[in-house]
């Protein structure tokens, strides 16, 4: 048998699995188109998808183990429209308005990789204001409903852990939001004032910036996101 | 004009210079706040043993009450529980987690992989001043009025929250808000691990290539970043019942009389989530201490480990099955027997991995060059120690036997040889071993093998014979026996003996930390790479290594990490750095 084991054909053919074992037992990187920054923000992801996992199950457990009815969320997040009834209203616009701030993330990081300074930074704002929108809307709701007397320990339509749950679900996840606003607001502040052209160096880290901030961040924006269709598929819909 | 198609592929490693080090500026960032990892090393490790000296004096404490019940009156039943819960939470989380990933992860993973720092040095710094803040936060329970909790390590609702047990107004607060903070800064730091080892390894330094303490630091920082979660959000749940009156946790109670306010929740469900975290908290603990305890056999017995690629599979086998075992944990929660067969099973699963370890730690030493000096020493004491760990530990995954043996003192001494005193030899074991690289001197030998017979036998003492009375059936967590009929009068002499030898052991601790900083000042001037090990971190052009760990130069990779005793070599070691050229005379 002479079979020729260098490269060549060979190469072409490998595959899947083939490559991901190529790209495990290489030298120096893994992840061999990765920068540490995203691949930082990978694993952060993957953890945090844990934490939200187990928010999630455990707000489906207790929602199990309660003794007492749970609420109709329909008939709870039901907002009038001159007089008119419309069930998860609000909860339909938040959702559209985050969704709608994915894409204009998605635009800015395209701009990003095209070293469009203003562009990049025009839709990194306008994904912050969407972003906002989705937070105020969300502090309305709340207000809303502790006006209408939900309560971590009691509400009027079932079990009390309703209310706690949908605090802490949504809460956490508006913390999630929010942290993520603060950080792009800076980025998109320094995209704006050129620092990633000059490479001009952060004031805690002293690394000089570049546009894949804008990518990395919009890493952990998409996810945010994508969390918030599970939260209002198994918490609002259900 | 744009070049769309160049720019719109993405960002490549390529496109930049990733590898700048911070040169600190001035004394505070040198030595305080200092983004080198080697002092963020240092900072984790001399915190943690800080925390590690107070869970000592608890568990002194607690033994005193044991032996010479209510002789002591400052120790009531409410300090004894208060002592319990925080020599159990500061151990586990904030010593043994703190210091070998935070301590020996820090130093050792950058220069192992021959990097010049972690990933992202300042986000680590930060690791560690948010650590300080929890260890901070967890000792102010000790002076808040009512105290620290008093709810038993594990912090099981109802009974945590309840009026009744100790330190349920601020304690439990405390608590909780301290794991939560330690968890964020873990965090931070456990994501610079991970990235550090995956994208920053040198030329040549492949995973296959890694030596084992990386392996068991990197699995046991992946594990954390996925099991901690469960614990932040029971953590955040159990504050919510504490402070907002929820009740995830909290059923309908009755007590003194009254209807509580709560109901519904379900305490099980805390149990699940703690132990979604327990148990692979267990092996957060174990791996690291399997890892290094792996290369100080090899470097110590001038021999190549034994089987290194079936030891790096068994760490991942152990890493993925331990998330799947934590409700061996629940035996006599209520749990569903299906799901006890279920648990039982995967746990005895994990002594299939773990023994391959255990075998290849015996082959490593087979007619090796056996150096009994003090990093050898404890590396042995570990294997007699963990082993007897081991054993019980199989006693306890059947379903059958563990019932009996529940709550007993078998349960503690099980876990306390496993988890307690194995990864602390382990831990005696890599400071003797390192110690000439962190501070260019040597330990002094005399001390280190006083230090270490004391602590090896006076702990075999305590555990060893702990399973005896646990078998006996005397229960743990008891703040006096009294009078319990099928405790036989000599329960109560060898928890003389226990105690006594607890406090010789405690006491030894400070030859160590004495022959720690005097050797530190006055130690023997250690040689270059004085063992005569092959990894990365002993063929730095100083030593303690600069600040950039390599200076102009930094390494290549050309072998793995375990060529002792190369026939045909001129040495009995060669360098992983070392060209395949010059390996032969």
């Amino acid at each position: 048998m002479s079979t020729d084991l260098t490269a060549g054909p060979q190469e072409e053919k490998k595959q899947g699995l083939q490559l991901m074992a190529d790209d495990w037992s290489a030298d120096k990187r893994v992840f061999r188109g990765v920068t540490w920054g995203k691949a930082m923000m990978w694993v952060f992801i993957l953890g945090d998808a844990f934490i939200f996992a187990c928010f999630i199950l455990g707000y489906l457990a207790v929602r199990e183990t309660t003794t007492e009815a749970w609420p109709n969320t329909a008939e709870v997040f039901t907002l009038h429209v001159g007089g008119k009834p419309i069930p998860l209203l609000l909860i339909i616009v938040m959702t559209f308005l985050l969704d709608s701030s994915s894409g204009t993330m998605a635009l800015a990081i395209n701009a990003a990789h095209r070293r469009e300074r203003k562009k990049c930074a025009a839709l990194l704002l306008a994904t912050v204001l969407l972003g906002l929108t989705f937070v105020a809307l969300q502090a309305t709701e709340w207000t809303n409903l502790i006006r209408e007397g939900l309560r971590p320990w009691h509400n009027d339509w079932g079990a009390p852990q309703f209310g706690s749950s949908f605090f802490l679900l949504t809460g956490f996840h508006g913390v999630h939001v929010t942290v993520g606003l603060l950080f792009m607001a800076n980025i998109a502040r320094k995209v704006a004032r050129g620092d990633f052209d000059t490479g001009r160096r952060g004031f805690f880290t002293g690394r000089r910036g570049r546009y894949e901030s804008v990518e990395i961040m919009g890493l952990y924006w998409h996810f945010v996101d994508l969390v918030w269709v599970f939260i209002f598929a198994l918490f609002y819909l259900w | 004009m744009v070049d769309v198609r160049a720019g719109a592929g993405g960002f490549h490693p390529e496109d930049f210079e990733e590898e700048e080090v911070p040169h600190p500026r001035s004394w505070w960032t040198k030595y305080v706040f200092s983004q080198d990892a080697k002092v963020v090393a240092l900072q984790y490790a001399g915190t943690a043993v800080f925390v590690g000296l107070i869970a000592l004096v608890l568990s002194w404490l607690m033994r005193l009450q044991l032996a010479f019940p209510g002789a002591f009156a400052f120790i009531d039943a409410d300090h004894y529980y208060q002592f319990i819960t925080m020599h159990g939470m500061m151990m586990v989380v904030y010593v043994l987690t703190a210091i070998f990933l935070g301590g020996f992860g820090n130093y050792l993973i950058p220069l192992m992989i021959g990097a010049r720092d972690m990933a992202f040095p300042f986000i680590n710094m930060l690791s560690y001043w948010t650590y300080l803040l929890a260890v901070l936060v967890l000792l102010s329970g000790f002076f808040l009025p009512g105290g620290p909790t008093g709810a038993g390590w594990t912090l099981y609702p109802p009974q945590a929250l309840l009026a009744g047990t100790p330190g349920s107004s601020y304690g439990i607060v405390v608590m909780f808000v301290s794991l939560v903070i330690f968890i964020a800064g873990f965090t931070m730091g456990g994501l610079n691990y991970v990235v550090t080892v995956l994208q920053l390894r040198a030329p040549g330094m492949t995973m296959m290539r890694l030596p084992m303490t990386v392996w068991g630091i990197f699995i046991a920082t992946i594990m954390a970043l996925l099991a901690f979660p469960g614990l932040l959000v029971a953590s955040l749940m159990m504050l919510c019942d504490r402070l907002l009156g929820a009740s995830f946790f909290m059923p309908a109670i009755v007590q003194d009389g009254a209807p509580l306010a709560n109901a519904g929740g379900s305490p099980i469900l805390y149990q699940h989530l703690f132990w979604f975290f327990g148990h692979p908290e267990v092996y957060i603990v174990a791996l690291p201490a399997f890892g290094i305890v792996a290369d100080l056999l090899s470097t110590h017995a001038r021999k190549n480990l034994f089987g290194y690629r079936l030891m790096v599979w068994a760490t991942i086998a152990i890493g993925v099955l331990s998330f799947m075992v934590w409700g061996h944990h629940m035996f006599i929660s209520g749990m569903n027997p299906i799901f006890g067969f279920f648990f039982a099973t995967s746990t005895l699963l994990i002594a299939i991995p773990t023994a391959i370890k255990v075998y290849n730690w015996i082959f490593t030493l087979w007619r090796g060059d056996i150096r009994l000096n003090p990093p050898m020493l404890y590396s042995l004491g570990f294997i007699v120690t963990f082993v007897v760990g081991g054993l019980t530990g199989l006693f306890l995954g059947n379903v059958v036997v563990d019932v009996p043996l529940n709550s007993t003192l078998f349960v503690v001494a099980h876990f306390h040889m496993v988890m307690g005193v194995a990864p602390i030899l382990v831990i005696f074991g890599a400071i003797s071993h390192w110690f000439p690289l962190m501070s260019g001197r040597m330990l002094h030998d005399g001390l280190a093998k006083l230090h270490f017979w004391i602590t090896f036998l006076g702990t075999y003492f305590i555990f060893f014979t702990m399973h005896y009375l646990g078998v006996l059936g005397v229960p743990r967590r008891y703040y006096d026996l009294g009078q319990t009929a099928f405790i036989p009068p000599s329960v109560a002499a060898l928890n003389i003996a226990i105690t006594v030898a607890a406090l010789i052991v405690g006491a030894a601790q400070f030859v160590l930390i004495y022959n720690f900083i005097r050797s530190w000042r006055h130690g023997e001037a250690a040689k270059p790479n004085p063992w005569g090990a092959t990894t990365l971190e002993w063929q730095t052009p100083e030593m303690p290594p600069p600040h950039d760990n390599w200076g102009k130069q930094a390494p290549t990779v050309y072998r793995w990490a375990y060529d002792y005793s190369v026939p045909g070599a001129d040495r009995d070691f060669i360098p992983q750095n070392q060209p395949e050229q010059g390996a032969r005379a």
